[in-house]
Order: C-alpha cells, then structure tokens, then sequence
C-alpha cells in the first residue's frame, strides 16, 4: 500500500505510543479528591504545562478534547455564544473544514449571520475584503491557517491584525493542518484548535488553545473538570502522549519539512507532464498537500482507480457535501467540474523515493485508462 | 434565459436512472440529476448496503459529471422517517403488512421531487422506471399505463401518483425492454454502476421486519398463542407483528397438516392458523382510493385487479362503497393481506388503487 493521505491521520510514533503506555498506567479521575486523583491531575497538568510551553501560551489556555471536530466545535459556537454583547455577524472563509463549516450552519440557523469573505487564486483571504465586511456587530473571525484541501495558507498575522482592531471581535484559528506544516503562533488568536493524530500522535484528543480573557461558553454540560470549559473525565494518557508529538512537530518542523518539499516538486514536475492535469493548490501552499484535477475523470473515480492498485489518496466525497463540489476548489479555480475532479495527495517526511516511483506509475495507468475514454 | 426544457433526473446510482438520464439528455432536455438521501446505515440498524448508500450517490454523481449535468444530493431523512417508516412501524403494529415503497414513491420520490422542480424552474421530473405516462385527449386526464416490458412493469407501485404529478412526471424507459437499456448502459458505460436491482425495503436490508420493529420501537412484541380454526391453542407465537397472512414457513408448529397464517387478532396477540383454504377470498375491500384514468367510479365496473406486484391480475368486478371499492374476484385470491396495495387496471392502464382493509373501513 501507498499511503499518501497523511492530512487525514498520520502513522503514530514511537515515542507518542510509549507516552501514552506509561501514563495509561494511572489509575484515578483528574477531577477526584484523592490521592488517585491527584496523581491523574499531575499527568494532565503536566501535559497541559509542555504543550503550554511548546506553544507559549500558559498551562491554563489548554483544553483537552476528542479532537479536532470538537475543538473547532467548541471554539465556534462557544465565543458566538459567549460574545453576543458584540453582535450576531460571523466572518468566515471559504476554505473551511466542515467542523468549521457546519458549525456555522448551525450558528446560521439559529439567529446568526454568517459571511464568507473572498478569497484570491492563492486561496489568501482578501484582506481588503476582510477589512470591509467587519462590521461592528461582527463578533467573531474564524479562519484556517492551513486549508485542508489545498493546503493554502492564511495571513494569520495581518487577520490578526485586522480583528484586534475591534476590541469586541474574537478571532478563531483552525490549526489542524498547521501543526507540524507550518509555523503558528497562538498568540495572534483567542482559540486556537489542533489534533495530534495529524503530526504522528494519536487519535482521540485535541486540544483547545483558549487565551485566557477569552470567554467560551462551554459546549458540554456535566460540571466543572480540569477546565471549566470542558466537562467529562480528563483523558489523562491521550493528553500526555500529546506532548512528544508536538515538541517534535514543532522541533524538527524545518527539516521535515525541507524532506516534504523535495517530494513536492518532484510530484508537481512529473505530473504536470500529464496535458490534462491542472494543480489546484497554490504556489504557496504547504508542501505536504498537493491537490489537483484531472479533466473530465471525477475525483471520486481516479481515487477507485488508484485505490484498486494499492494507492490511497483523498477525495471530498460527494456524500459528505450532498453532491456540491469541494468548495475550496471552487473558491480558488471557479470552475466546478474542475472542482469535482479534484483529489488531494498528501505527503510525509516518511514518503519515500519508491514510494512516489510507485504512484506515478500507478496514476500513469489510471490517467490512460480514465482520460481515453470517449465523452458522452 | 436558456430556452431548452428542463429536467430534474432522479438518480439512484443504478443502470435505469442513469439510462434515463442520458436519454433526457439526448432528447435535448437541460437537466440536472438529484438524489434523494432516504436513509443511512444506522438509520437501517443494519450494516447492510442501503439504497441511497455512500457508494450509490458516488455512482450517481459520477453518471451525472459524465453526462455533464449538475448534480445534488437532497437530505430527506428526517421527513422519510417520519413519512415512510414510522407509518410502516404503525401500520405492522396494527396488524396489516405495509408496502412502505408505494408512500415512498407518492410522497418523496416524485412528491418531494415534483415541489422542488416546481420551485427551481423545471419542466419536467425523470425516473427510470417502467411504465408509460399518456394524455387522454378525451378526458383530458393523464393516463399511466404499464411498461412496455411486462417484466419490469412498476406500474404497481405508481398507482398513487396524483393527476398532477403525472403531468409533470416523464419515464424515458417505459416504453423500452431491460435488454435494450443495458445496451444504452454499456455503450456509455454506466455498466460498472450498481449491477442489482432494489428489491427488498431499503430500510429493512436483510428482510428481517420483526428485527427491525423492535430495534427501531425499542419495544418487545410479547409472545402469544397460535390458535387453531376450533380454538386449540397450537403453540406460541414470538410476537404478532411478525408474521404475515398466507405465512406457513417459520411458525414452528407442528400441527400434522400444512397450517398457514389465515388472521391476526392484534388486541388479544393472537394469531389464526389453519389449512390453506381459509386464504382464499372473493371479495376485498381497498380504502384510500386513488383514481388515474376516472375521474372516480360511480358504476359497478369490470376490471382486472394486482392485490401485489408479483401476481398475474385477475379479472374482478369493482363496486364503489362510502370510502373506497368493494372488489368481487372472479376467482377466489389467495392471502389477500391488509396494508397492500390493491391496483385496478383497465388493459395496461391504471384505473386507480388503493389500501386493502376490512370491510368496515372501506
């Protein structure tokens, strides 16, 4: 098998799974008085202490999720919901994912108004644009600093700067594909959302950088835990396998990513031999990501094909987006059956030479057997 | 302004409904293919495939990027449930067997479809079933008529399409045999879509209704007694909800004669069993009447009547009652069930149809 959708999950590493081991021995709730209890809470507090310190934020901005889903969940609708002094007008792109997306749909249908603001062929938010549809009711900015299927990056720091003009504004960054592909700086937002299972951690927790005058409201009801923010039983283990994972996202990000790159040109040269290849993410987008349409052949059915010779690439799948095309695609090309044939190949520092040999032949065969193929 | 007409498909995934996508297509329609989420898999309470799975509505916006048409899918879920299946669950539990395809087939496949073409300016709602839609210059009335392929004739399951919804409903394979449609499929190449037909309920996969009443009610249906004709208790039922008039297979009597499900008596949870003739009926009354081609009947009327979709129809004779038709077979009919459709043709053409029910309700 050739394993190039590490935008979706990531092999886990050696020491995040060793860290993880080791904490799962803890017995005890982090929330109980005793002396169970405070042996979870120091697992959990330190936990929340490295990745504060990883991310030079302070321990109390760290909240502990399922994930990224929930996460960006609890971001969305918890500063909506605790901001309404502000107003009801939401600004988001269209380069969201779906936990980002569909939240506000949520939001929508229950008083809000949410707009999109353009963005560019380089997928960038248009910050004039930005500046002008901030309203004085706007209560709250969400953007992702990395799409998920283009890979295009957002001007955090000037969105940033945008919205910390308007005191009662908050500012939501999507970090999951972040982590480990670019720099981030938690700083320049009020919540900030990421999951390790994207950087060779493991599934099943996230966590929610809330800066500490932020308010959320909390999205689960059930009493107050280790933060007020997020009931339920701290997963004491998943959180404290969080913290090898993100030092070394984060340590070795300049050299992985250098790996990354290499792969990524060699990719965007062979395939753009192919005459009826568009790349659809921009120049500039992260390395790890590269999306691109093949005219006339659906994204879903290259993907079958490629599947069918061992080869795993990622598709928006018509289910999930009720049959509209991949809104990002469509955002940055305007052209819709483009977007429908689009797929996303995703790269790791572990992909190998061979292993890029492998797709291209593969995708030779299914770009010949897909493309010849008279229209109807 | 475009001054083409234009089309909605409805789409499944499957060969028919990408065949006749392609033919609207051909006879110069504009068209755009939709497709109806029903259900999902957990909705089924099954793992089984589903008939608007993930892998259909990939199929079905794959034949629509092939054939250049927009395509979308439109959520129905919560209205199916509360249409289609909770009414399957009511009508179990009051001891008739529902034909949920037939609500399913008025109320969203073509009365969902019908509003939303109105709404976004189409002309016209395309399917690929078989069977025949003509106007009566006489009447003026829009007549369905079965399809060409007596083998794949749905016009059953049509009966209770309303006057207008088959005035803007078309069926481009109706007047064409399957084999004549695979060949359409193959050449375009439709032939490596969904290859099975949609047979069993999409919701209930595997076939196994009692199952799925209770996963889906959360209740247990008690257990009862098996009474005989002379009223000897023959064995336990596991419930009465799941068995069906005309049912010999799974009782689990042992009774010396081939015994059969003949009545069920929901309000003492018993069922009747007893030696095959007691199925056989001449008069069946139908309630809930939909007429086609007449306005309604006013007249004794001779017929030839389907009391299911698998049965040759038999020549009857039909008398208006207060809500519905009384019908006198013939022949006497085997295991005529409550809850199935009764359809009323005259030559290949549906007079109209209704709910088969007791004599009191029609």
């Amino acid at each position: 098998m050739i394993y190039l959708d590490y935008c979706a999950d990531t092999p886990v590493s050696r020491e995040a799974f060793e860290r993880f081991c080791e904490a799962a021995g803890t017995l005890g709730s982090a929330n109980a008085r005793h002396a169970a209890g405070y042996a979870a809470r120091a697992v959990v507090d330190a936990a929340a202490s490295d990745i504060a310190a990883l991310l030079g934020a302070d321990p109390t901005e760290i909240i502990f999720t399922s994930g990224a889903t929930e996460s960006n969940n609890l971001a969305v609708k918890g500063l909506a919901l605790a901001n309404l002094r502000t107003g009801r007008h939401i600004v988001s792109t269209p380069m969201e994912h779906s936990s980002v997306s569909a939240s506000l749909a949520v939001l929508e249908r229950n008083g809000w108004e949410v707009e999109l603001a353009d963005v560019g062929r380089d997928g960038k938010v248009d910050l004039d644009a930005l500046e002008r549809i901030i309203r004085p009711d706007t209560a709250l900015v969400t953007v992702s600093t990395v799409s998920s299927e283009l890979g295009a990056v957002q001007p955090i720091a000037e969105i940033s700067e945008i919205v910390r003009r308007r005191p009662g504004c908050r500012l939501h960054v999507d970090a999951a594909q972040a982590v480990g592909k670019t720099e981030l700086d938690v700083r320049l937002a009020d919540t900030v959302s990421f999951s390790p299972h994207k950087f060779y951690g493991l599934t099943g927790v996230g966590v929610l950088y809330k800066r500490y005058g932020a308010e959320l409201e909390p999205q689960m009801d059930g009493g107050a835990s280790t933060t007020a923010y997020r009931s339920g039983t701290p997963a004491a283990a998943l959180a404290a396998s969080i913290v090898p994972a993100l030092r070394s996202a984060i340590g070795e990000l300049p050299a992985r990513r250098e790996r990354v790159a290499a792969l990524n040109a060699r990719l965007r040269s062979e395939l753009t031999r192919y005459p009826l290849l568009r790349v659809n993410s921009p120049e500039d987008a992260v390395p790890h990501i590269l999306n691109v349409s093949v005219e006339g052949v659906k994204g879903t059915r290259m993907q079958r094909a490629l599947d069918e010779r061992g080869v795993c690439v990622s598709v928006r799948s018509a289910c999930a987006s009720d049959g509209l095309p991949s809104r990002e695609v469509l955002a940055v090309t305007g052209d819709s059956r483009r977007a429908l044939s689009s797929f996303r190949i995703s790269l790791s520092h572990l992909t190998t030479d061979a292993e890029i040999d492998g797709f291209l032949a593969a995708f030779d065969e299914c770009y010949e057997m897909l493309t010849k193929k008279p229209r109807l | 302004m475009s001054e083409k007409r234009r089309a909605l498909i409805a789409m499944s995934g499957g060969v028919d409904s990408s065949v006749a996508a392609y033919l609207m297509r051909e006879a110069g329609y504009e068209c755009e293919g939709v497709t109806l989420r029903l259900t999902r898999t957990e909705t089924a309470g099954t793992h089984g495939r589903t008939c608007c799975s993930e892998e259909d509505i990939d199929a079905a916006a794959e034949v629509a990027f092939e054939l250049d048409m927009p395509y979308r899918v439109l959520d129905c879920e919560a209205e199916f449930r509360r249409e289609i299946i909770e009414k399957f669950v009511r009508v179990y539990e009051a001891g008739e067997t529902p034909n949920p395809c037939i609500d399913c087939n008025r109320y969203m496949k073509f009365g969902r479809l019908v509003r939303y073409a109105a709404e976004n300016g189409f002309d016209c709602v395309a399917s690929g079933h078989y069977a025949r839609i003509e106007r009566d210059e006489e009447s003026g009335r829009y007549l369905l008529r079965k399809g060409l392929d007596p083998a794949k004739d749905q016009s059953y399951f049509l009966y209770s399409l309303t006057q207008e919804q088959l005035s803007r409903i078309c069926f481009p394979l109706g007047g064409m045999i399957k084999s004549e449609v695979r060949e359409i499929a193959a050449k375009c190449g439709f032939s490596s879509a969904r290859k099975r037909d949609s047979q069993d309920i999409c919701f209930v996969p595997d076939g196994d209704y009692g199952a799925f009443l209770e996963r889906f009610t959360g209740k247990r249906y008690p257990e009862g007694d098996f009474v005989a004709p002379d009223g000897r208790v023959l064995g336990r039922h596991r419930g009465a909800v799941r068995y069906t008039l005309g049912q010999r297979r799974g009782l689990g009597v042992a009774a010396g004669e081939r015994i059969y499900v003949y009545d069920k008596d929901m309000e003492n949870n018993i069922v009747r069993v007893g030696p095959e003739e007691l199925l056989f009926r001449r008069t069946v009354y139908a309630r809930d009447m939909n007429w086609v081609s007449i306005a309604g009947l006013d007249a004794p009327t001779r017929v030839r009547a389907k009391t299911r979709y698998s049965q040759r129809e038999q020549a009857a004779t039909a008398y208006p009652t207060p809500r519905g038709v009384r019908l006198e077979f013939d022949e006497p009919q085997r295991a005529v069930t409550p809850g199935q459709a009764l359809v009323l043709y005259d030559g290949d053409a549906v007079l109209g149809g209704g709910t088969i029910c007791g004599e009191e309700k029609a």
